[in-house]
């Protein structure tokens, strides 16, 4: 019995920084996260070049300078960023409601009985390797795109009005709707519920408020997630009645910090 | 040391711990007995803090688990629901684990080989069997090297040699003078690990000292008699005023009185000369006494057993 006594352990406590460690562990560990990333990735990068390809192919056949004027090359490159979201939500919910799934968060809490480091440490470590991974995909979508648009010579370049804003700003969206994901998740707990109130609040929100009658309809759409999204990724089209690119992204900021706080209050609340 | 005071959770209108006072000292096995549902589950999820008890209070070595600074150090846990996740590996969840209290990395792999995972500890832990799965969780217990093990229902589904393996753990746990508190619904498995037992029925405490004590206190000693002359040696003890039971027509089960006794007064008191074919001291199994103690505190009867009895 003498090999479960450690002489050898040093004193330790629970520690923000090790929760962190922890948390990492946890999330580069499970085959659902390199899954769901690598998701993200092809779509993005796939969709972005297929979609610029298929624009070069028609403008090359209609021809005409009055055709491209509208044209936004940066933007047609980035739309996979709206399919990836659903991996990166998904990825993000499942971060909190895979434990409360598997029974694991009862083994979290035990090691962490002040819970909210745990909350703090899996926000953190999932919006730092979802940044990581969107940014440069983004960049690549971007690169490629433009790439396959070249014959239209209408292609953006990094030095386009915009273009690096929307590289950067779609790899922000993505985060913070990965964030929001995560409160949600420790919200409400089981992963149908939360990607159905996920999903719905992204997906099916601008869908009811066209039925509202103007101007509400445009007041409360500027709002919404996807069309905060809709405009960082823009660089020509410009709807003057829409939140400004950044005043965008921060406002979704505030609603994934605001789901991160009710999640925080419910992970403390509630037995686990 | 493990502390509870009055210790009340209400889900609801339920009560599923209901005034639970008791006390689990170290440097021995200490049982803690109840039918399913009888809310030893509870006590332990409200020991570890993961549930807030209504009223009343669970502490550990004198703190609340929650004021633990680290409490994977202080408390080992095995909880009765595998309580990891299904595609992580053995050593990814310990790694995961230790991270948060600041145990070393070594120490992971020192508690796999301890309890026999070596071969296994890469593969994801959806994949392993009930027994594989409960040596992770004692893994795990035993990470942070604690002085107080908490262990729910640790013997459920293991083979015989598992079933040995932690029973030798458990008192090899306890010689070292730590504190071992284990649930179980099978008395059986208690009457070989445990010296003491505390037991409880819909959430109440029943009752609680060492294994002997709690047997014989349940099972009031009986003795067995056989004898051609039933009727008159029944009557003699009851007129001392012992039970008899009468269960064959040369059988009497007496309680309230030892074999000696009763020989005597067959022999020679009040000039019986009562000849006896069989004089036997009936010994009750913990399994008997936790069956007499908790029948009014089981929640779902099974109908098979009793409707003989009752109808």
């Amino acid at each position: 019995m003498s090999a479960i006594s450690a002489a050898g352990l040093a004193p330790s406590r629970v520690t923000q920084r090790g929760v962190l460690r922890s948390e990492w562990i946890k999330l580069r560990s499970l085959r659902s996260t390199w899954f769901s990333l690598a998701a993200a990735v092809l779509l993005v990068d796939a969709l972005g070049t297929l979609f610029s390809a298929l624009h070069a192919h028609r403008m090359t056949d209609n021809g005409g300078p009055n055709v491209q004027v509208m044209f936004d090359a940066t933007e047609v490159s980035l739309r996979g960023v709206f399919l990836a979201q659903l991996a990166i939500g998904v990825l993000g919910v499942l971060v909190i409601t895979g434990e409360y799934g598997t029974g694991m968060i009862r083994s979290s809490l035990a090691a962490v009985p002040h819970r909210r480091p745990v909350l703090i440490a899996k926000a953190a470590v999932f919006a730092v390797v979802t940044f990581v991974v969107a940014l440069p995909m983004t960049l690549i979508g971007f690169e490629l795109g433009q790439l396959a648009q070249r014959s239209t010579h209408v292609q953006a370049d990094l030095g386009t009005p915009g273009a690096l804003r929307a590289i950067v700003g779609a790899a922000v969206y993505l985060t913070l709707i990965g964030v929001l994901a995560v409160g949600i998740g420790f919200i409400v707990r089981n992963t149908a519920g939360a990607l159905a109130t996920l999903f719905g609040i992204v997906l099916v929100a601008p869908l009811l408020t066209n039925a509202l009658p103007e101007p509400y309809a445009t007041d409360v759409a500027k709002f919404l997630p996807l069309n905060i999204g809709s405009r960082i990724v823009a660089t020509t089209e410009f709807d003057t009645r829409a939140l400004g690119p950044w005043v965008g992204i921060a406002v979704l900021a505030g609603y994934a910090a605001v789901a991160l706080a009710a999640g925080a209050f419910v992970l403390s609340r509630r037995d686990a | 040391m493990i502390e509870t005071t009055a210790l009340t959770k209400k889900y609801g209108e339920r009560t599923a711990v209901d005034d639970l006072s008791f006390e689990v000292r170290p440097g021995r096995v200490t049982g803690f007995l109840g039918p399913n549902g009888s809310g030893k589950s509870t006590t332990m999820r409200l020991l570890l803090g993961l549930d807030r008890p209504t009223s009343g209070s669970a502490r550990i070595n004198g703190k609340r688990y929650v004021d633990l600074p680290a409490p994977l150090r202080e408390v080992g846990a095995l909880l009765e629901a595998r309580a990891v996740h299904t595609g992580r590996s053995a050593r990814n969840h310990l790694l995961a684990m230790a991270a948060t209290n600041g145990i070393p990395r070594r120490r992971v792999d020192e508690m796999i080989g301890l309890v026999g995972l070596d071969g296994v500890a890469g593969k994801r832990v959806g994949g392993f069997s009930l027994g594989m799965g409960q040596r992770l969780g004692i893994a795990s217990a035993l990470l942070g090297d604690p002085q107080v093990l908490l262990l729910d229902e640790p013997v459920n589904g293991l083979d015989p040699e598992g079933i040995r393996w932690i029973r030798n753990l458990l008192k090899g746990l306890a010689d070292e003078g730590r504190t071992v508190f284990v649930s179980s619904h099978l008395m059986s498995e208690m009457a070989l690990t445990a010296t003491e037992i505390i037991v409880v029925g819909r959430g109440r405490l029943i009752t609680s000292g060492s294994v002997d004590e709690v047997v014989r206190q349940a099972a009031g000693a009986s003795v067995l008699v056989r004898t051609a002359e039933a009727d008159r040696l029944a009557a003699l003890l009851r007129d001392e005023g012992h039970q008899v039971d009468r269960t064959a027509p040369d059988t009497l089960v007496v309680t309230g009185t030892d074999s000696a006794q009763i020989g005597l007064m067959a022999a020679g008191a009040a000039g019986a000369a009562i000849p006896l074919v069989e004089l036997t001291p009936q010994h009750a199994t913990l399994e008997e006494a936790f069956m007499e103690i908790t029948r009014d505190a089981v929640e779902f009867h099974g109908t098979t057993e009793t409707s003989g009895a009752t109808r």
